[in-house]
C-alpha cells in the first residue's frame, strides 16, 4: 500500500509538473533571473524524540539554536525553516528547484494532521494590483495544489493572495522584484 | 469583530492641512485660451477657509485644466461688474479672449449672492452669466461651478471642477481611503486602516463608493455611503474577492473571485445577493469594467498566454479579443463617450498608460513613466488620473488624451496610489 502511494504520488506529481509548465508563454525576458535565495543545509538529527512537551510560543524572532523538542517546523535548522517559492514575472509554475521543499513541507504535513498552513501568494509591484492579486492566487493555489497531491488534506492548508500589497522588499529595483514574487507557506500560530 | 473594529477607523473630520493633495502643473496644451477673470467686486468678503477668493479658485481651475492661460489683472478703478458698460478694445488690449466680470454681495438673511457674466472679447458679445445664492461654506463650490461653467461655454465640454475623487494615501503603515474636491481640496478619510485598501469605485450617482480592503487578512469587497460612516460587505468568499465595477445603472457590480478555483468575473447586486457568474475560462480573467451603454463587459484575461484586454457581451456570447500588441495589457477603462480604452501596456519594460481608439484600432502611449497603474477618465472623457511613482514615491498624474496637458498630484510623507474620479454632479 505505502508503494502503490509513494508510485501514485510520484505519477500525479509527474503530470501536476507538466501541466503547471505553460509551454505557450516564451519566459520573460530580463526576469528571468533566479531568486538569490539560499536554502538552508539540513541540519544535524533534530527531529528526533521530542523530550518534554512544548508549551510556549517563540516571539522573540531570533535563531536560537536547535533545541531538542522544538517542532521541526520551528527549528531554524530544519528543512522545514524554508517557506518560500519563489518565480519569474508573470509566471506561476514551481520550478524544480522548490519542488523538494514543497516535498518536504507535505511529508511534514502528512504526519502531523492537526497542523494547518496558510500559503500567502505575492507579486512584484509592476503591472496591475488586481491583476497582481489573481496572479498571488494563482501562485499560492498551485503550491497548495502540490502539497494536497503530495497527501496533505484540504482542510489542512489555505491558499490566499496578497497581490502586490505586502512586498517584503521595498524598493522598484530587480532585486526587490525577485524577491516579492514570492509564495510563503506559514503554519499555524504564524499568521 | 472587536479586533476589525479596532483595525479599521473611521475619520470623518477634515484632516490635517499637511495630508491634502497639492497639485503641479507639469504640462499644457498646445493653445490656450486667454482668458480675463477680473476680480469679482466685494469678493473679499467672502473667503474660503484658506483666504482664497471666489476669483482666485476659479483661476486656478481653469489654469489646472491646461486649456486656459489666466491673465494677470490689475486693480481696476472704478471696479468693474456683471452690470458694467465693458469696454472691449481695452479687454482686447491686454490679449483677452475671454472675460469674467462679476460680484459678491451680502443678503440680509446673512447668505450671499455671487453674479457673473461671462464675454467673448474677441465677438464682443455675452455669453451669459449666473446668479448664485450661497453661504460661507459654499465658496469653493459655487467657485467650481463658475469654472464649470465657463469651461463649458467655451470648450464646449462638460466641466469636472465640481466632481470628486478618491484615491488611498499610503504613510508608514496606515492606508487612508480618501475622498476629495477634483482640486484635492476638502480631503476627508472614509476608511483607515492597518491593512491595504485598493480599487475604489464610485457608483453612478457619486453616492457610494466599492473598494476591497484586506481588513480581515485577505481581499474581501465593500460598499460604503460616502456620507454615512458604516462598511457593507459585497463579496467575502472562499479566496480573494475584488476588482468590484458598477454597472452604468449602478444596480449590479462585477467583481472578481476566486471562490470556484482561478480568478473569474462575476456579476452581484451591491448588497451582495444574486451572484452570478460571467466568465468560464482555465485562466485569470479579472478588472472588469462595464461599457457606458452597459451593453459590454471589458476585462483582462491570460486565457491567451498572457494577460489581454477582452471583452463580452452582458447578454452572452464569446469573449473577444481587443489588445494584440506587447506581452502585457492590463486594467482596461472605457472613455465615458465610449470611443476609446485607456488600459496599463508593458512596452519594452515599463509599464505605461495606453490609449486605444476603438473604432480605428490606432494605439498610443501617453505617458514616458516606468510603473503606471490604475487610469480613470474624468467623467467628461478628457483626463486621465493615474498612479505611477516619481523618484520612489507614489503619485497621481491626470493626462489629457492627446498627452499634453499633465498634472501631478501628490501628498508630503506619503504614496498616493489607486485614484478613481468620481462622475459628474447631477
Amino acid at each position: 500500500m505505502r508503494i502503490l502511494l509513494s508510485i501514485l504520488i510520484a505519477a500525479t506529481l509527474a503530470a501536476c509538473a507538466t501541466t503547471e509548465t505553460p509551454g505557450t508563454q516564451p519566459p520573460a525576458g530580463v526576469e528571468d533571473r533566479k531568486p538569490g535565495t539560499v536554502q538552508p543545509a539540513p541540519g544535524p538529527g533534530t527531529q528526533g524524540v521530542p523530550s518534554k512537551p512544548v508549551t510556549g510560543v517563540d516571539l522573540t524572532g531570533g535563531k536560537p539554536a536547535p533545541t531538542p523538542g522544538v517542532p521541526p517546523h520551528r527549528d531554524p535548522a530544519s528543512v522545514l525553516a524554508a517557506r518560500s517559492v519563489y518565480y519569474d514575472f508573470d509566471r506561476y509554475d514551481i520550478k524544480d528547484e522548490f519542488k523538494p521543499l514543497i516535498e518536504a513541507h507535505a511529508a511534514y504535513l502528512r504526519g502531523q494532521p492537526e497542523l494547518k498552513m496558510l500559503i500567502q501568494g505575492n507579486t512584484d509591484e509592476r503591472g496591475s494590483r488586481e491583476y497582481n492579486i489573481a496572479l498571488g492566487q494563482r501562485r499560492s493555489e498551485g503550491v497548495k495544489r502540490m502539497l494536497l497531491l503530495l497527501g496533505a488534506r484540504e482542510e489542512q492548508v489555505e491558499a490566499v493572495s496578497l497581490g502586490e500589497e505586502k512586498p517584503k522588499e521595498l524598493g522598484h529595483t530587480e532585486e526587490a522584484w525577485t524577491r516579492n514574487r514570492r509564495s510563503d507557506m506559514l503554519y499555524t500560530g504564524e499568521y | 469583530m472587536r479586533n476589525l473594529l479596532a483595525a479599521v477607523l473611521f475619520a470623518f473630520a477634515a484632516c490635517s492641512a499637511h495630508a491634502q493633495l497639492s497639485i503641479e502643473i507639469t504640462g499644457a496644451g498646445a493653445q490656450r485660451i486667454p482668458i480675463a477673470i477680473a476680480p469679482l467686486a466685494g469678493e473679499g468678503a467672502l473667503l474660503d477657509p484658506s483666504g482664497a477668493t471666489i476669483g482666485a479658485i476659479v483661476r486656478a481651475d481653469l489654469e489646472r485644466s491646461g486649456l486656459f492661460r489666466s491673465l494677470e489683472i490689475p486693480r481696476l478703478v472704478p471696479q468693474p461688474t456683471e452690470a458694467s458698460v465693458v469696454n472691449y478694445a481695452e479687454w482686447r488690449a491686454r490679449l483677452a479672449d475671454a472675460l469674467v466680470l462679476g460680484s459678491v454681495a451680502a443678503r440680509p438673511d446673512g447668505r450671499f449672492e455671487v453674479r457673473f457674466r461671462l464675454y467673448d472679447v474677441v465677438k464682443q458679445t455675452a455669453l451669459g452669466g449666473v446668479a448664485y445664492t450661497l453661504t460661507r461654506e459654499q465658496v469653493r463650490a459655487t467657485a467650481h461651478r463658475i469654472a464649470d461653467y465657463v469651461y463649458e461655454k467655451l470648450t464646449g465640454e462638460k466641466g469636472v471642477f465640481s466632481t470628486r475623487i478618491a484615491y488611498v494615501v499610503k504613510r508608514g503603515e496606515r492606508y487612508e481611503l480618501q475622498v476629495a474636491d477634483a482640486d484635492g481640496a476638502n480631503e476627508q478619510a472614509m476608511l483607515v486602516s492597518n491593512e491595504p485598501i485598493i480599487s475604489p469605485a464610485w457608483s453612478p450617482d457619486g453616492k457610494r463608493l466599492a473598494y476591497v480592503s484586506f481588513q480581515n487578512k485577505k481581499p474581501i469587497v465593500y460598499v460604503q455611503d460616502i456620507e454615512v460612516p458604516k462598511q457593507r460587505i459585497v463579496a467575502n468568499f472562499k479566496g480573494s474577492n475584488s476588482a468590484p465595477a458598477w454597472s452604468p445603472d449602478g444596480k449590479r457590480l462585477a467583481l472578481a473571485l476566486t471562490r470556484d478555483g482561478n480568478s473569474q468575473i462575476y456579476l452581484i447586486d451591491p448588497d451582495g445577493s444574486n451572484l452570478q457568474r460571467f466568465t468560464r475560462s482555465a485562466g485569470i480573467d479579472t478588472e472588469p469594467f462595464f461599457s457606458p451603454d452597459g451593453d459590454w463587459l471589458y476585462f483582462t484575461s491570460d486565457r491567451g498566454g498572457s494577460p489581454q484586454i477582452y471583452r463580452m457581451a452582458l447578454r452572452g456570447g464569446d469573449a473577444q479579443r481587443v489588445t494584440f500588441e506587447g506581452g502585457y495589457n492590463v486594467s482596461p477603462r472605457v472613455n465615458p463617450d465610449g470611443a476609446s480604452l485607456a488600459y496599463i501596456a508593458r512596452n519594452g519594460g515599463r509599464f505605461q498608460l495606453a490609449l486605444l481608439e476603438l473604432a480605428t484600432r490606432q494605439t498610443q502611449i501617453l505617458t514616458d513613466s516606468d510603473l503606471d497603474e490604475s487610469p480613470s477618465f474624468a467623467p467628461n472623457g478628457r483626463l486621465i488620473l493615474l498612479a505611477t511613482i516619481v523618484a520612489g514615491r507614489g503619485v497621481l498624474t491626470a493626462v489629457s488624451a492627446d498627452g499634453r496637458v499633465k498634472q501631478r498630484l501628490s501628498v508630503t510623507a506619503g504614496d498616493v496610489r489607486e485614484p478613481a474620479w468620481g462622475p459628474l454632479n447631477p
